[in-house]
């Protein structure tokens, strides 16, 4: 038995969570001792060794003692290689420097993908499920704009913002991470599974869960230590005043990782979380650059600012490029500020969406595009 | 003695010549109606009977049959009680028999001897015409709506004594027979330009006799230049506006979408008012509809397109018409002007879908035992909905649904119906001080002006090929008429891969493309045209996708 397919073993039992196999395993000393231990052994444990709070009860014993079929064992985490999913535990080389040394980090990790590097810099990009077009934007361009750099990105793969940075930089052709909140083997929400598959190429998906686990909601708390665990920073996008992505940035705080956020305006109610922990010293960022230069080492290169690069461009375009911003704004409004009607309008913005300077948000509201 | 009176049923949105005879003969007094009638027209006995006495007339103790032919046709409605009554005073002697075969008599009988007003006298009385009948006794209460048709005379009664005098009456003297002039001219003039206004463009042109196929507007209040909705009443929302503009030109259907409040409804109650005015033919066509539904109300004649908007809990009977004896539905009562519906998503999806023939057909056929009606259901199509189930979306500081709900409340339209609106935009919500603005909006009148030029253009180059509007034109009329030079070929490819549009999105965009040319009275469809037909795309699933 090879110590993944005991660890596999130890954390597919049911009932057996975190804890308790935390205290075995320094009880027993190490998860082979564990695994040949009589049933009178774990009941001496349960006797001696455990504190009530942690309720072992003898059904516990009895579930410890009758996995251990080393057949079932070996075919289950055969199926689980042939899968693509392989486990690596606390006591291996791989498991990421930055998790093993967090208070609760997980014991194992189910991998499907490639795990990040021992220098590889990371950074969790989290936010609100309901984001808004600015938010979708900022996410994706921060997201982008880190990956070109080297930086992996953290994110836990759900709707709005995750989802949005995993994009980001999957586009960019950077390395990302999804963190699940469910078993490795289930997409969560289901319409990510493209994400899902993207980002075993270019990088990975990661689940303390056995397979099978569904996705229920107590799980994505403690998710979250982990995504805060893995990297070096947190970004924060967009987050309500009370939002899980202010659990990550709990999680980090503990971990003594640096915290960044974006402003919104103040009346944006998805963007009181961000101000507020900015209110608290978060760092406030406005570009990749001001993230960039404090977790990659010597960051050179200056990113160009936001530039208007429109020398290319018709003067009826330029009016029209010159009204736009990054808030959507719709052809009305367009309409009303370039003093245009529509029929021109729609040509002049047709023509600079498809020279890239300009974006749909949704249909007819548009957005400027950083050059 | 036998006698033969001409009277008409509904059938469809047409008539049909049905032959009352009554038979008077020895033997025991009984009253007996045959000729597969429905309950309504058997109890016409008790009328009959009843009103004739209490008309002065004597019914002797016979054995009187009425017989309505073609027997095998069921017959249904009020409207054969006052030929019942005259065939059966012609049986007994009282009419002379010689008269009656020039007359078509519809009526309903109270028992005191009146006439009352029935439903579809318009349509009956447009087929005697092409029957080649050259008298028409109505209800008085219908008379307007009868002298509407041109080339025959339509007598209006009010009491069962009023139509006997009139067929005794002496010859040449032919009882007031009630040209519309003097019916309605007299009492007319003076109604204001209007009534002027439509009586130079009714009878323009159209109609060779004079005098006919005169139009009243009863409701003279409603009419004032005040009370007619008006597009210069809506501030701001030019997007919007030039998008129905190019809808009403091309004949597109439309779907605005945008939060509450934003002026959906007020922008679609306008669009009658910048389409073409009737021509007298479409008049007679919608007023047909009308009368049958029992819709006319005190005009003679519909005016105006009309405008419908049913409520979203309406049936589908109710929609697309029907029942065990067919009426037609809102969409046929829509015919030639808007149907308007107002909250998309939250009609029933099976009633939605039945919307999927007529926007294709421009016509809904009805099949029942009896036989099957074809009803007429030439409409535009303008539809409203909010983003979200609460209204906001995209403005999140307003708005709470997940995006998922956003999805499933526009999944609640089903693909093929989205894809029969050709044009789609968005209503802004509006801000303060576009409410205060005081700029003069453009009025109906002059947008009007150009939707005539532009609906103009598509008449005389789809002349003869049964095409009227550029919404109708079909894959291979597309490739004809829509053909494209290079560089706006080059655009479109380009539009296409960016934007994910799908193949079904590119011959909408055409037909928007060419209708938007054809307002610029443009021969050659530029990129301008379809740079704005792109805008106008019509959406699909993935409409608020990333």
């Amino acid at each position: 038995m090879t110590k993944e397919e005991l660890y596999f073993w130890l954390l597919c039992l049911p009932n057996i969570g975190q804890k308790k196999v935390e205290l075995l395993l320094k009880t027993f000393g190490s998860i082979e001792a564990l695994f040949e231990a009589d049933p009178e052994e774990f009941e001496i444990f349960r006797q001696e060794c455990c504190p009530a709070s942690l309720k072992f009860s003898g059904q516990d014993i009895h579930t410890l003692c009758a996995g251990r079929k080393p057949e079932i064992i070996k075919a289950g985490y055969a199926k689980l290689l042939k899968g693509g999913i392989y486990l690596v535990s606390r006591e291996d080389e791989r498991y990421p420097g930055q998790l093993r040394n967090i208070y609760d980090a997980p014991h194992a990790l189910y991998v499907k993908g490639r795990l990040p590097g021992k220098e590889e810099k990371l950074l969790a990009i989290v936010g609100a499920r309901e984001c808004t077009p600015y938010g979708r934007e900022m996410a994706r361009q921060f997201a982008g704009a880190m990956a070109k750099e080297g930086v992996g990105i953290v994110s836990g793969l759900a709707r709005g913002i995750d989802a949005h940075a995993h994009e980001g930089a999957l586009a960019a052709g950077g390395m990302t991470y999804g963190i699940l909140g469910c078993g490795i083997d289930i997409c969560y929400p289901r319409e990510n599974l493209k994400l899902y598959m993207e980002l075993q190429k270019q990088g990975a998906v990661l689940s303390e869960y056995a397979p099978g686990i569904a996705p229920i909601a107590g799980n994505f708390p403690m998710r979250n230590r982990i995504i805060s665990g893995l990297c070096d920073a947190i970004l924060v996008i967009e987050a309500k005043e009370k939002s899980g992505s202010l659990i990550t940035v709990d999680y980090g705080l503990e971990q003594g990782k640096d915290i960044y956020a974006l402003p919104g305006r103040a009346t944006d109610r998805l963007s009181g979380g961000c101000n507020n922990l900015i209110k608290m010293g978060a760092k406030l960022v406005t570009k990749p650059k001001d993230i960039l230069e404090d977790i990659v080492p010597n960051y050179k290169q200056i990113i160009q600012d936001f530039k208007k690069n429109n020398k290319l461009l018709e003067l009826e375009e330029k009016i029209v490029y010159a009204s736009l911003c990054l808030e959507p704004r719709h052809i009305e409004e367009i309409a009303v500020l370039t003093g245009m009607t529509i029929d021109v309008l729609v040509e002049q913005l047709l023509a600079l969406e498809l020279k890239g300077y300009i974006k749909q948000t949704m249909r007819n509201y548009y957005i400027a595009v950083e050059q | 003695m036998f006698s033969k009176v001409y009277s008409a049923a509904i059938h469809g949105i047409d008539g049909l010549i049905v032959s009352v005879e009554a038979d008077v003969s020895n033997g025991l007094p009984v009253f007996d109606m045959v000729g597969y009638l429905g309950s309504e027209v058997k109890e016409a006995r008790e009328r009959v009977r009843i009103a004739l006495r209490n008309a002065g007339y004597l019914l002797p103790a016979k054995r009187i049959t009425v017989n309505l032919s073609p027997a095998d046709i069921r017959k249904e409605g009020t409207a054969f009680d006052l030929p019942v009554a005259i065939a059966i005073l012609t049986a007994f002697g009282h009419l002379p028999e010689e008269e009656l075969k020039d007359f078509l008599i519809i009526g309903e009988l109270s028992l005191d001897g009146k006439v009352n007003k029935v439903n579809g006298v318009l349509p009956i009385v447009y087929s005697a015409k092409q029957q080649g009948f050259t008298k028409c006794i109505v209800p008085r209460g219908n008379a307007g709506e009868g002298a509407a048709v041109a080339g025959i005379q339509v007598f209006g009664v009010s009491t069962l004594k009023e139509a006997a005098e009139l067929l005794l009456g002496p010859k040449g003297k032919a009882l007031e027979c009630m040209d519309q002039r003097e019916l309605f001219g007299g009492s007319l003039t003076g109604k204001g330009e209007l009534f002027e206004e439509n009586r130079r463009k009714m009878s323009g042109g159209k109609i060779s006799e004079g005098g006919q196929g005169n139009l009243i507007e009863e409701d003279t209040e409603e009419d004032s230049a005040q009370g007619l909705p008006d597009f210069s009443e809506v501030a701001g929302q030019r997007a919007a506006k030039r998008a129905i503009e190019v809808a009403v030109c091309g004949m597109h259907n439309i779907l605005m979408i945008g939060p509450p409040g934003s002026g959906k409804t007020m922008l679609a109650k306008r669009i009658p008012t910048i389409m073409p005015e009737l021509s007298f033919e479409e008049s007679m066509e919608i007023s047909k509809i009308y009368s049958i539904a029992g819709l006319l109300g005190q005009q003679p004649l519909v005016t105006r397109r009309p405008f419908r908007s049913p409520h979203h809990t309406i049936t589908t009977t109710a929609l697309v018409g029907g029942g065990a004896t067919p009426k037609p539905g809102e969409v046929s009562l829509s015919h030639l002007g808007v149907l308007f519906l107002d909250e998309l998503p939250e009609f029933q999806k099976n009633t939605l879908e039945v919307l999927r023939q007529p926007l294709e057909e421009k016509s809904v056929t009805i099949s029942r035992l009896r036989g099957s009606y074809q009803y007429p259901a030439g409409f535009m199509a303008v539809a409203a909905m909010n983003p979200c189930s609460c209204g906001y979306y995209p403005d999140r500081n307003r708005c709470n649904c997940t995006i998922n709900m956003v999805k499933r409340y526009l999944g609640r339209i089903s693909q093929p119906l989205l894809d029969r609106f050709d044009i789609c935009m968005e209503a802004l919500p509006m801000n303060y001080k576009e409410l205060q603005q005081q700029e003069a909006q453009e009025s109906s009148s002059a947008i009007r002006k150009r939707v005539s030029m532009a609906r103009q253009i598509q008449l005389e180059r789809y002349r003869g090929q049964n095409i009227y509007f550029n919404s109708e034109l079909t894959p291979r009329a597309i490739k004809k008429y829509c053909k494209l030079e290079a560089k706006e070929q080059e655009l479109l490819e380009e539009a296409f891969v960016r934007m994910n549009l799908s193949a079904r999105a590119y011959h909408r965009i055409l037909k928007v493309a060419r209708t938007i040319a054809d307002m610029d009275q443009s021969e050659e469809i530029t990129t301008r045209h379809i740079s704005e037909a792109i805008c106008y795309r019509s959406i699909d699933q993935k409409y608020w996708g990333e």
